[in-house]
């Protein structure tokens, strides 16, 4: 058997997905509230706090690029925080996923379950953002439907990154290091609360081998009326991370629960 | 039928050979053989660390060993481990019942797993609920349970596919009598049904009861392999003798001479384990000492094979 063997993909994953969406129908008046209410602060508070301070950027104002910005960095939290924290409770404290390999499912499906769960609930909330934005007429057109793909696919990448960590965590604590080396810079860096135009060069280089500036890239020209360039450059870095993500995953995962 | 065909044998519901797993460089489980027959229940005993878990989960699939063949319901193991998986329950050895559903949705949620969908599955779950004795608890959170509970909706779990072989990890551990009784009495109907049942124990009481065929299993080794009775019969002395407290130990030590008896002793508490017992009792009789005379049993054997000293 090699080192890495490549995650063996079936609908099994199906189930996975399901259970977790049975749980979160359990409690979806207060998550939805939550999914609301937070983007819905952070808007009003940032946009037009800050945003009197800081004016338009040009030809946007800044509520208006704020809103793209944060429903992109919210598909990021929202994935990781599924990805690190609620999937290592089912897999460690409540040994959800040990029950379900007792039924004929796979490591594979579940951490594939587990990653496809975490990019729904980033659609979720970023969609609920956008909806929020919308009232606010902080969306252009219709285009801002086309970034709802984009967030799903953002959410499996950030919560197939979020799984690398959880497979080498032996308690909550860790996730900490994550949020601080990771998701925090790359939420500073990636163009949400400023254009990255101002940041140094080489800032700005580590910032593009990110996947959520490309994010950023194709969502907010979506959100303000413009069509997104480079879309297969930005689509394949995000995919790229997604791919890598699952396979490091699942295979660390083996070996740490198939053993 | 030509009576010269030799009678039919069926296949072995599961069969290991050569089986081996080392976690670093520490061989858990060494060689082990075991063949398991349809329709029986087969019991591996042993200390805690003697590599029954582990043996277990290489029968599952959830270990891959490092030596030996594995075959379970006729399914090469671990290649097609989620096929067998389909056709078989697990009862795990701590609960891994889901915290966030109720007790119906625990194996509601199950079914799903295994692809059991609409009618088929309401009325499977209606048909455990009673099986398990939960149907007034339906929509308790699983945090409402008591230990015997949630073994029985395990159990009940387990069965949701109308599995061929149930594998059972230390079924009745931690449970008070009635709930072990309990246990046992749904472990009997499934055998009765046919079903063919693996479990791990250490309770010698309820590998007796239970087990058509057992191992005892000792670092990682097999050290026999029988029908209880046999065991007993091939492994130790028919009459066994109980004495203690310091009158007993005084007159022991008083013995001069070989005692018709295999003794063991420790501090306080001696056993004699004896093929005739009339001539000790007659002489424990004489010096009034108090003793108790009752059948070899299961324990005794496994003492014998697997030493008195303390594990883990």
């Amino acid at each position: 058997m090699s080192a890495f063997p490549l995650p063996r993909l079936s609908l099994r994953f199906i189930p996975v997905w399901r259970r977790n969406l049975r749980v979160w129908r359990k409690i979806m008046v207060p998550s939805i509230m939550g999914n609301f209410g937070e983007p819905v602060l952070y808007l009003l508070a940032f946009g037009y706090g800050f945003g009197r301070l800081v004016g338009d950027l040009g030809e946007l104002p800044y509520m208006v690029f704020l809103a793209s910005g944060i429903v992109c960095s919210s598909a990021m939290y929202t994935a990781s925080f599924e990805g690190m924290y609620s999937a290592y409770t089912r897999m460690s404290e409540q040994k959800t996923w040990d029950g379900m390999l007792g039924a004929p499912l796979n490591l594979d499906d579940i951490v594939l379950g587990e990653i496809i769960w975490a990019a729904t609930k980033a659609l979720f909330s970023a969609g609920a953002i956008l909806v929020v934005a919308a009232v606010l007429g902080l969306i252009s057109d219709l285009r801002a439907l086309l970034a709802l793909p984009v967030i799903l696919l953002a959410g499996f990448c950030f919560g197939a990154c979020a799984m690398i960590v959880t497979a080498v965590s032996r308690s909550y604590d860790f996730f900490l290091y994550y949020f601080t080396l990771a998701v925090t810079p790359m939420l500073l860096l990636s163009g949400v609360f400023f254009p990255l135009e101002q940041l140094p060069t080489a800032v700005a280089a580590l910032a593009w081998a990110l996947p959520l500036v490309h994010v950023v890239e194709i969502v907010r020209p979506l959100m303000t009326g413009a069509w997104p360039s480079q879309v297969p450059l930005h689509l394949s870095v995000i995919l790229v991370y997604g791919l890598v993500g699952l396979t490091v995953a699942t295979a660390l995962l083996r070996r740490r629960l198939m053993r | 039928m030509d009576p010269l065909d030799p009678p039919s044998i069926p296949a072995p519901i599961a069969q290991a050979q050569g089986l081996v797993k080392r976690y670093d460089g520490r061989t858990v489980v060494d060689h082990i053989d075991l063949t398991v027959q349809p329709g029986e229940c087969f019991g591996l005993l042993g200390p805690n660390g003697a590599g029954k878990t582990t043996t277990l989960r290489m029968l599952l699939g959830l270990t891959p060993p490092d030596e030996g063949a594995l075959s379970v319901l006729g399914e090469p193991i671990p290649e097609r481990a989620r096929e067998a998986r389909r056709r078989l329950g697990i009862v795990p050895q701590f609960d891994t019942l889901d915290p966030d559903f109720t007790v119906r949705e625990n194996l509601h949620t199950y079914a799903d797993y295994f692809g059991l969908k609409g009618r088929a599955r309401r009325q499977r779950v209606e048909d455990l609920l009673r099986f398990a004795s939960l149907e007034s608890r339906r929509d308790a959170p699983i945090s409402a349970l008591s230990g015997g509970m949630k073994r029985r909706l395990t159990l009940a779990r387990a069965l949701i596919n109308q599995p061929e072989l149930v594998v059972l990890d230390e079924p009745t551990t931690g449970l008070d009598p009635q709930a072990r009784h309990h246990i046992w009495q749904c472990l009997r109907g499934l055998l009765k049904s046919g079903t063919a049942l693996i479990l791990t124990t250490h309770y010698m009481e309820e590998a007796e009861r239970l087990c058509d065929r057992l191992a005892i299993i000792d670092r990682g080794r097999v050290v026999a392999q029988d029908s209880p009775q046999s065991l007993i019969r091939t492994h130790i002395e028919p009459h066994v003798l109980e004495l203690d407290g310091p009158t007993a130990m005084a007159w022991l030590d008083a013995q001069t001479g070989d005692l018709p008896a295999r003794l063991w002793r420790m501090g306080d508490l001696a056993l004699l384990y004896t093929l005739q017992a009339a001539p000790l009792t007659a002489a424990l009789e004489q010096a009034g000492i108090r003793y108790l005379h009752r059948p070899a049993n299961l324990e005794d054997v496994f003492m014998k094979l697997t030493g008195h000293e303390l594990r883990d």
